[in-house]
């Protein structure tokens, strides 16, 4: 009797959604990695599907760039989100695998630190007080703002930032204390950056930092620290002008997709890809992230075009590096 | 007995009588934080959410803009999955319980088996992801689908059934049995046509409480590999064509309530949390329904057994 209801269930359900599901079988689009590439790759996709009107089907997952690398090596999926280029051992199991992959950057992620509002003192930040900060050794010791600069007054330092997990913390890590991972590990710490969104509005001598979208939705909270850039000498504040200047350095990175050169020949991922490069500029901005240069796209377009495989970094992060000079160099695999 | 007596009497049933309220005070506090942490919690996913629960919501695909994103793919997603982990845990629990209670001889290998079947409830979810990453989606091939998941979430509730199927077993009192094998019937015939029939109210209650678990996971349905953005519904488990039932939705890549909820937590416009908060009001709303239904259908149960 129980299994009559539970086919009754199914039968229920299925007449549900039965006039849903398309006639032909539509192809589909696999992608997954990073959560930071996530809102644009959505954004994207979502467009994609509604401009082929249901033929091609789009899946985004969140593994992690790192996860997102294991499934592309894997041949699991056609593109793979990253916040971070490929590393040496990714670049390992891709070959082993037999697996060619064009590298194309997609937007900037801008980390931007902020204060609470309350704060009046702090007009601008230098890296190498932020290394003062946030470098192992500062662990149990920097507990004071006047630690760190004597102008600064004698109030608690309370830092808040992504977990060790994020490839936020991965990219802060190397810009700033010059090693990637390398941190105090007496902040207070979470993946979800709503969280530190509330920590550091709560506290007058908190200094925490996440990416630009989060400071962007939390203005009314927050207030950005101009960071001082190294080469000028200048302090800026994150905006969309200075990260695509280049002028907001070194906090600002560029983040890719990486397409498989063997799913370029599906002809759904190609449109997709291309599709992707010349709508990445609107929809980068709509979801708070830093388009790249019209120009910038275009290049990446040519390379995605004439194939060009391989990553332009050596299987490591580069802190300041334009996207017009990585879009001119010659990959390696 | 004089009057003192009887006083010091009175005195002793009076301070033990308060020490009886006092607990019965204790207890209905402690009963207290837990009824009135699930309602605080869920009166502020219905206050903060019930603006955007609309019929829009619930036909929606999911979306960067946050007014028009819906989970129509997410409790779809959710309900088949849930389908094929009451198809898997049922029965296999179900019948590793009555062979426990009912054929097993009782010796040391039982006694293991039931000492593991009492562990592995206590076993976290996330180490039933990763079995089921590699035996599940690579081993067996099934892939990120939502067979894949489905069983993994039925393993993970499969100790719960076995455990709730023995305890409602041991509750038939053992002259049915007597009377059944006194009549000349076999076992089988005496699981068939009693224990199991009696017992069914008891199991019932252990697959709610199973599935309730389950329909919350996210951590093993990460790992083996839900899907966050999905626009499309899995193919159509009924179709118009003989044999009218396909199995293509086992296979359809998929993502489920919890990790559409998960995701719009962690997205910076404020908007989104609205949305993930009328998600959780779903969700409970979707466990308490099928909890209620648990409720009603025990009750029609237990009315037809008399002994």
């Amino acid at each position: 009797m129980n299994v009559r209801k539970i086919a009754t269930l199914t039968a229920a359900v299925g007449a549900l959604f039965a006039s849903a599901s398309a006639l032909a079988a539509p192809t589909l689009v696999k992608i997954d990695g990073s959560s930071t590439v996530f809102p644009i790759t959505e954004a994207v996709a979502e467009e994609f599907q509604k401009a082929k009107k249901g033929t091609v089907q789009v899946t985004v997952g969140i593994s992690g760039t790192g996860g997102g690398f294991k499934k592309f090596c894997r041949g699991e999926i056609d593109v793979s989100n990253a916040s971070r280029p490929i590393l040496d051992k990714e670049m390992a199991d891709c070959k082993a695998a037999g697996i060619k992959y064009i590298e194309l950057p997609v937007a900037f992620d801008a980390l931007t630190l902020v204060m609470n509002p309350k704060n009046s003192f702090l007009k601008q930040i230098t890296a190498a007080e932020l290394k003062t900060m946030w470098e192992p050794a500062a662990q149990g010791k920097i507990l004071k703002w006047n630690q760190v600069n004597a102008a600064w007054p004698d109030t608690g330092l309370k830092l808040f930032g992504p977990g060790a997990d994020s490839g936020t913390f991965d990219y802060f890590t190397e810009a700033i204390v010059g090693k990637s991972k390398s941190s105090r590990g007496d902040f207070t710490a979470s993946e979800d950056d709503n969280v530190l969104v509330q920590g550091v509005s709560r506290d007058t001598g908190a200094l925490g930092y996440f990416g630009f979208a989060y400071y962007v939705e939390n203005k009314d909270k927050l207030k950005a620290v101009p960071v001082v850039n190294p080469k000028t000498g200048k302090a800026v504040e994150p905006s969309l002008e200075a990260v695509i200047s280049g002028d907001y350095q070194p906090l600002s990175r560029p983040i890719f997709i990486y397409v498989n050169a063997a799913s370029v020949d599906k002809p759904e991922v190609k449109e997709f890809v291309e599709f992707y490069l010349k709508n990445a500029a609107a929809l980068t901005k709509e979801v708070k992230y830093v388009p790249l240069t019209d120009a910038d796209y275009k290049h990446a377009l040519e390379n995605f075009t004439k194939k060009k495989t391989g990553t332009a970094f050596g299987g490591h992060s580069e802190v300041g590096v334009k996207v017009s000079d990585l879009l001119k160099r010659d990959p390696k695999e | 007995m004089n009057q003192q007596d009887i006083q010091a009497i009175r005195a002793i049933i009076a301070r033990h009588k308060r020490w009886d309220m006092l607990f019965g005070l204790l207890g209905l506090l402690a009963l207290m934080v837990g009824v009135l942490t699930l309602t605080v919690l869920f009166a502020d996913m219905a206050i903060k959410g019930a603006a955007r629960i609309d019929y829009d919501f619930l036909t929606n695909f999911p979306s960067r803009r946050a007014g028009s994103a819906g989970i129509l793919s997410a409790w779809v997603g959710t309900i088949l999955v849930m389908l094929v982990t009451a198809f898997s845990a049922v029965p296999l629990g179900v019948a590793a319980g009555i062979y426990l209670e009912e054929y097993a001889p009782k010796n040391w290998v039982t006694d293991i088996i039931e000492i593991n079947v009492t562990n592995l409830a206590g076993v976290p979810s996330i180490v039933y992801g990763l079995l089921a990453l590699g035996l599940f989606v690579y081993k067996f091939g099934f892939g990120q689908s939502i067979l894949s998941a489905g069983l993994t979430l039925g393993l993970l509730i499969l100790p719960v059934v076995i455990v709730a199927t023995r305890e409602s077993i041991r509750a038939i009192p053992q002259m049915v049995r007597e009377g059944a094998y006194a009549c000349g019937a076999t076992t089988w015939q005496t699981v068939r046509d009693h224990i199991v029939p009696y017992s069914s109210a008891g199991i019932l209650t252990g697959v709610i409480i199973g599935m309730a678990r389950a329909i919350g996971e996210t951590a093993p349905i990460i790992t083996i590999g839900a899907l966050t953005f999905i626009a499309f519904l899995p193919p159509a488990p009924v179709t118009d064509v003989f044999p009218f039932i396909n199995f293509e939705w086992l296979t359809a890549p998929f993502t489920v309530m919890p990790i559409q909820m998960f995701n719009w937590t962690s997205r910076p416009e404020a908007a989104f949390q609205v949305n993930a908060a009328a998600a959780g009001f779903i969700l409970v709303f979707m466990t308490l329904a099928m909890n209620g239904v648990a409720i009603w259908l025990r009750y029609r149960l237990r009315r037809n057994i008399k002994w």
